[in-house]
């Protein structure tokens, strides 16, 4: 594809459809649906990190006035062992259920045990506190060395470690080691002038959506059941909950609310099954809300890791061999990112000899869910520090010293196939051009740098456009928009039918108005689900030179389409004529792209960031921040933009001062905004997003997602400015201001 | 349990009485940003609020003879847009104005503040450092007790049932004096204090300083008055040695624990760089005065 | 527990209710008066998503008792926009592309609005500060804070 192409609607920074209700208050989210009848649900939550349930005795709660229902674990219909697709990842059913409500067993401080509906929510709340549950407290496990350990207590005694040689015979905490290699790393070592290595540790962390999750339920014997909820992928949620009830798929229809951010913590279910349970015990539609503390102890979190890198290379700068073993904590059940942390960690590199083993273990903390590019910041923050260092010690530019290593189309992957098209050599360009990158720095003060790289995915996606008699058309996708997405969908569609763009509405159907579409997650619904619209709007195309032919008793083959007029000769018919005419040519027109997408392409991100140390505090200040990422072509460039700027400021919060804190006996002990420290408008300063367009050749406008990327560089970046502003080696994360005084203080 | 009855007493006397004739749990409520948060979080006792909001004189701050007289309820963002009290107290202002987000100013007091009675309270070493005097009205009459004895452990006062801060006074500072509070946080914003330090230094014509309140906060139960680090600077222009005294003494007075905001180790160290930053700000500013 | 009937003025109109006295004025907009505009994110005063104003202050109405309302005069973000006419701090969010999922945009828009009455002419500086209480995940704060400076301007080139 041309390069040179010049579009009329893609790349326009127009007006979101959706922005006049959401800038008004009128856009509806999970928490604002009510239903005629309503009740409200509540969740009894373990106060233990690790505990057996001996008993439960409802008695005094169900006497409560104003208590319908109760819900435990006995309700699901028998659970199959069996895995199911879900957002990002896959889930076990099992898991899934022991998860959404404890079977016999809590495994984490603020696990879900049972569930009441009651009249009002105080009511519920209240009748929770009459719930008397009697339980065998066992001690818990909260770090993956100790988890890994040969005394650990063990969360899971059926858990017994997939990927070794042998399968062991005694269940243990780790259930799953990994490997991937290239090359032969023994030769690489034995190349290298250099060699550094050094043990990382990243903490547990949230997504931190301001939304809590939140759903209404309606049960219905005659398979009209509904779930409204705010997730990011209904038709996940549909399987799922469908799933745990043993519900046809056609008989529950998920309508996916607005949502409230998720950055991959709202592609899996807690509370839908639960509120259809008690919908259904209780014959009156549901809603449940999480509360804040409830987000932080028992949904997401990112996997806490320990992580190793060992890099070396030659003086002139030549990487020779790359090694990491990497340990990602799942939560309480098994399924940790960690082979996408092993898939990733040295992507950006075309280097021929690489190791990466990965473990998955589990510990006593909530069980993990994808957070944005899952897996991947905690392990290129290792690779990309070991790689800076190097970069310092010999003295080279740490941007020439990734050019002269940089994966380029036809790399070979350590996770199998060669890259296609990609961009990084031209992000790290624009990096080393930026202002940023030649602005001089004070006393202080440092600088960092560091890519990232993330895979993006296709998959299934689905998109009716609906024409209608005036010839403005509905698009009907299937992908819950959570960041603008229905603009890039509306702005596809126009360019693809040469029709402004105001005149295709965009809209997400549910699950019984739009075929089966997988989540929002993988940064895959620009260029999917924009796919899908692309064929939904050729296939309207096709249908406008039909009935223009039939109209001008030609054949289709005959009849030109362009800027929303149909030609053939001196004939012509606008959209507007055609659809106005339908009725005439057969009846009205609906175009459809149903597809499984291929080809996604990577998309690789530059960041460079400046702080600031105050040595007498270890507190750090973020000064400038430069974000550079291959958009392939970007549809919206704004929202692209700001794909860039939110990514790099969840970063830069996990590299700062995001971290679950617990104490000795689990309990979470910051489970609220006050403590668990996202960044504040006043933390950061205006963050300069520089969009490159390497065109995805797989895509019809050479799009990739951007979604994710953003968020893997600014772990290190930030990291290895601090250690450059302090002039000492960091390791662990995060940055805190006790953190970086104690690196201070112990090298003073 | 939650609040169960809500009363909007309308001149102190009623409020006193509402607070002494009461057989269920009854606490004050001016902005609530604290009590409404606690009230959710306890699961113990119904709850009886007094909202004395409607009272004028403890929404109202006044300036008697170079000295002020607060109502304790009067909110944040209207004391701190006080540029009359400001060029008296900076410190104090700014102490009111660290207190959470713009909206929590819009509701929080300095005496809902200083009731709150949090170890991490930022006005509290404020006071303390200014001398400050809480006047207590109860049904046997009227008591006034010096801010550093009002909090007398973590979430606890001095006031018996029944009683009422009604007012908190403090003196016209001398001439040359001035006060600055430093805390630390580890956001710019929205942060309980790790640590905290308000000093009050008065100078003489060659910038000596004749005489200083030292008050530290979150190292320890309760807000402490530090009359070691005050010590330290009576007598000195403030040179280095009397800096590094003074930090020596807070981070020696200092008894923090460790929790989710920070270590023993780095309290008592930034208490110490906080305290001589605050004393170097304070001596600035009563040099201008 | 009797509830208390509470007479009240919200965004101008007079509304009258009745709630318990725990309820927080958060509650009683969203689940008695479905004025949803206002949204829950945190319920303890740590994220600004219920941002509304009472009596001229700026509040988080999760921290508001509901009968505290009684004789207030409430301000929230249905009350914002002229009929079906945005406010300017409004269309420059969307010119700005100031919001990606919109759960925060409320609360941001109902305290700038009242940063903007406070402040004519905000420096950045004064804008971030202003507005820390309000959390947004998603954008960074960087097209935020430019729609809420184009915002002051264009509001001080009208008046």
């Amino acid at each position: 594809m041309s390069e040179a192409k010049q579009y009329k609607y893609i790349g326009t920074r127009s007006i979101r459809p959706d922005g006049y209700d959401k800038v008004t208050g009128r856009a509806n989210y999970g928490a604002d649906m009510s239903l005629p009848g309503m009740i409200w649900g509540k969740i009894l939550r373990s106060p233990h990190a690790h505990a057996k349930i001996k008993s439960i005795d409802t008695t005094k709660a169900e006497a409560l006035a104003g208590v319908l229902a109760v819900a435990s674990y006995a309700d699901f219909p028998s659970v199959a062992d069996e895995v199911v697709a879900s957002g990002e990842g896959s889930s076990n059913l099992l898991d899934l259920a022991n998860n959404i409500l404890a079977k016999d067993k809590v495994l984490y401080h603020g696990h879900a045990i049972l569930a009441i509906g009651a009249r009002t929510a105080a009511i519920a709340e209240q009748a929770l506190g009459l719930v008397e549950i009697e339980y065998e407290v066992l001690k818990p496990v909260l770090d993956v060395n100790d988890a890994m350990a040969a005394d650990a207590p063990v969360l899971h005694e059926n858990m017994f470690t997939q990927g070794l040689a042998e399968t062991p015979t005694k269940a243990s905490n780790i259930a799953a080691r990994q490997e991937f290699k290239m090359g032969d790393i023994e030769v690489g070592f034995a190349e290298a002038d250099i060699i550094v290595e050094r043990d990382f540790y990243t903490p547990t962390v949230h997504q931190g959506y301001i939304e809590p999750h939140a759903c209404t339920a309606s049960y219905d014997q005659d398979g009209q059941s509904m779930v409204w909820c705010s997730t990011q992928g209904h038709f996940d949620v549909r399987t799922s909950t469908a799933k745990l009830l043993n519900l046809n798929l056609n008989r529950l229809k998920v309508i996916a609310s607005e949502i409230g951010g998720g950055f991959g913590g709202k592609t899996t279910v807690y509370l839908e099954p639960v509120a259809l349970i008690l919908s259904r015990k209780s014959g009156r539609p549901v809603k449940m809300i999480m509360d804040r503390d409830d987000v932080f102890k028992a949904s997401g979190p990112g996997s806490a890791t320990r992580n190793w890198v060992k890099i070396g290379a030659k003086k002139d700068g030549t990487i020779t061999a790359m090694q990491a073993l990497l340990h990602y904590e799942a939560g309480a059940f098994k399924g940790s990112p960690v082979m996408m942390g092993c898939m990733t960690a040295f992507t950006p590199y075309a280097v021929p000899n690489m190791y990466v083993e990965g473990y998955d273990v589990v510990v006593n903390k909530p069980k993990v869910a994808a957070y944005r590019a899952p897996g991947a910041p905690q392990a290129e923050y290792a690779a990309e520090m070991v790689v800076n260092e190097i970069a310092d010690k010999l003295g080279i530019d740490p941007i020439d010293l990734r050019l002269k290593n940089a994966a380029k189309e036809g790399t070979q992957t350590i996770y199998g196939p060669k890259l296609k098209a990609v961009g990084l050599v031209e992000c790290l360009e624009a990096a080393k051009n930026s202002p940023h990158y030649q602005a001089a720095l004070k006393e202080n003060q440092g600088r960092g740098v560091a890519a990232g790289f993330w895979f993006n995915v296709g998959g299934q996606s689905s998109v009716t456009l609906n024409m209608n008699p005036d010839g403005t058309g509905t698009i009907v996708e299937g992908s819950p928009d959570i960041g603008g997405s229905r603009a890039s969908m509306q702005l596809m569609a126009a360019e693809e039918l040469g029709m402004p763009a105001e005149n295709l509405k965009p809209i997400i159907g549910d699950t019984e108005n739009v075929a089966f579409s997988a989540g929002t997650g993988g940064s895959r619904t620009t260029f999917a689900t924009g796919m899908a619209v692309i064929e939904a709007a050729q296939d309207v195309v096709r249908q406008l030179k039909e009935r223009s032919a039939a109209v001008w008793n030609l054949t289709a083959d005959q009849i030109e389409y362009q800027e929303g007029e149909t030609f053939s000769g001196d004939n012509r018919m606008t959209v507007a004529e055609i659809c106005a005419g339908a009725e005439r040519t057969g009846g009205q027109i609906t175009g459809r792209g149903n597809i499984n997408a291929r080809g996604a392409g990577p998309s690789f991100a530059v960041h460079l960031c400046d702080v600031e140390v105050d040595r007498d505090t270890g507190k750090v200040d973020v000064l400038r921040y430069t974000a550079v990422q291959d958009a392939g072509k970007a549809i919206h460039p704004s929202y692209v933009e700001g794909q860039l700027q939110g990514g790099a400021a969840q970063g830069i919060g996990w590299a700062l001062n995001e971290e679950y804190v617990y104490s000795a006996d689990g309990h979470m002990e910051n489970a609220g905004f006050l403590d668990y420290r996202i960044p504040l408008a006043s933390d950061l300063p205006m963050i300069d997003a520089i969009i490159v367009e390497v065109p995805n050749p797989f895509h019809p406008f050479g799009v990739r997602g951007v979604g994710e990327s953003g968020i893997i560089p600014p772990l290190a970046a930030t990291a290895y400015a601090v250690s450059q502003a302090i002039g000492l080696p960091i390791t662990d994360l995060p940055c805190s201001p006790p953190n970086v005084l104690k690196v201070i203080q112990d090298n003073a | 349990m939650p609040v169960v009855e809500y009363k909007v007493p309308e001149n102190i006397d009623a409020a006193v009485s509402m607070l002494s004739n009461t057989q269920l749990s009854t606490k004050v409520m001016a902005g609530g940003t604290d009590l409404i948060i606690q009230s959710r979080a306890q699961s113990s006792d119904p709850l009886v609020v007094v909202d004395v909001k409607h009272i004028d004189s403890m929404m109202a701050a006044v300036i008697v003879d170079g000295g002020l007289n607060l109502g304790p309820s009067m909110s944040c963002a209207q004391f701190t847009a006080r540029h009359d009290i400001k060029a008296i107290y900076p410190g104090l202002v700014e102490a009111a104005y660290l207190i959470g987000s713009t909206q929590v100013q819009g509701r929080s007091s300095i005496g809902g503040n200083l009731c709150n009675a949090s170890p991490a309270a930022d006005t509290i070493p404020a006071l303390i450092a200014n001398g400050a005097e809480c006047v207590i009205q109860g049904p046997q009459g009227e008591r006034i007790v010096a801010a550093e004895d009002f909090v007398t452990g973590v979430g606890q006062n001095c006031m018996a049932q029944g009683e009422l801060l009604t007012r908190i006074q403090i003196a016209a500072p001398q001439a040359n004096t001035s006060d600055a509070y430093l805390r630390f946080i580890p956001r710019t914003e929205m942060d309980i204090a790790v640590a905290g330090a308000a000093v009050s230094v008065t100078l003489d014509a060659d910038g000596t300083c004749t005489a200083a309140r030292v008050s530290i906060g979150a190292v320890a139960t309760t807000a402490l008055l530090v009359p070691d680090a005050a010590k330290a600077l009576i007598g000195t222009k403030l040179d280095e040695a009397a800096l590094a005294a003074a930090a020596a003494a807070a981070t020696a007075a200092s008894k923090p624990i460790s929790d989710r905001r920070g270590t023993v180790e780095f309290r008592r160290h930034v208490v110490g760089v906080l305290t001589r930053r605050a004393a170097v700000i304070a001596a600035e500013r009563a040099k201008e005065k | 527990m009797a509830k208390i009937h509470v007479n009240t003025s919200i965004n101008g109109e007079v509304v009258e209710f009745l709630c318990e006295p725990h309820e927080t004025l958060l509650d009683v907009l969203r689940n008695d008066l479905q004025l949803t505009g206002t949204k829950e994110g945190c319920a303890s005063g740590d994220c600004g998503a219920c941002s509304v104003t009472v009596n001229d202050a700026l509040v988080c109405s999760c921290l508001v008792l509901g009968v505290e309302a009684d004789g207030a005069e409430i301000g929230t973000i249905e009350g914002v926009s002229n009929k079906d006419q945005l406010h300017v701090i409004q269309q420059k969010f969307l010119e700005h592309a100031a919001l990606q999922c919109g759960i925060c945009t409320p609360g941001l828009v109902v305290s700038t609005k009242k940063l903007l009455e406070e402040n004519p002419n905000p420096t950045e500086e004064e804008a971030r500060y202003y507005l820390a209480g309000n959390l947004c995940r998603c954008t960074g704060y960087d097209k935020i804070i430019r729609a809420v400076l184009d915002a002051a301007e264009t509001m001080r080139g009208a008046a």
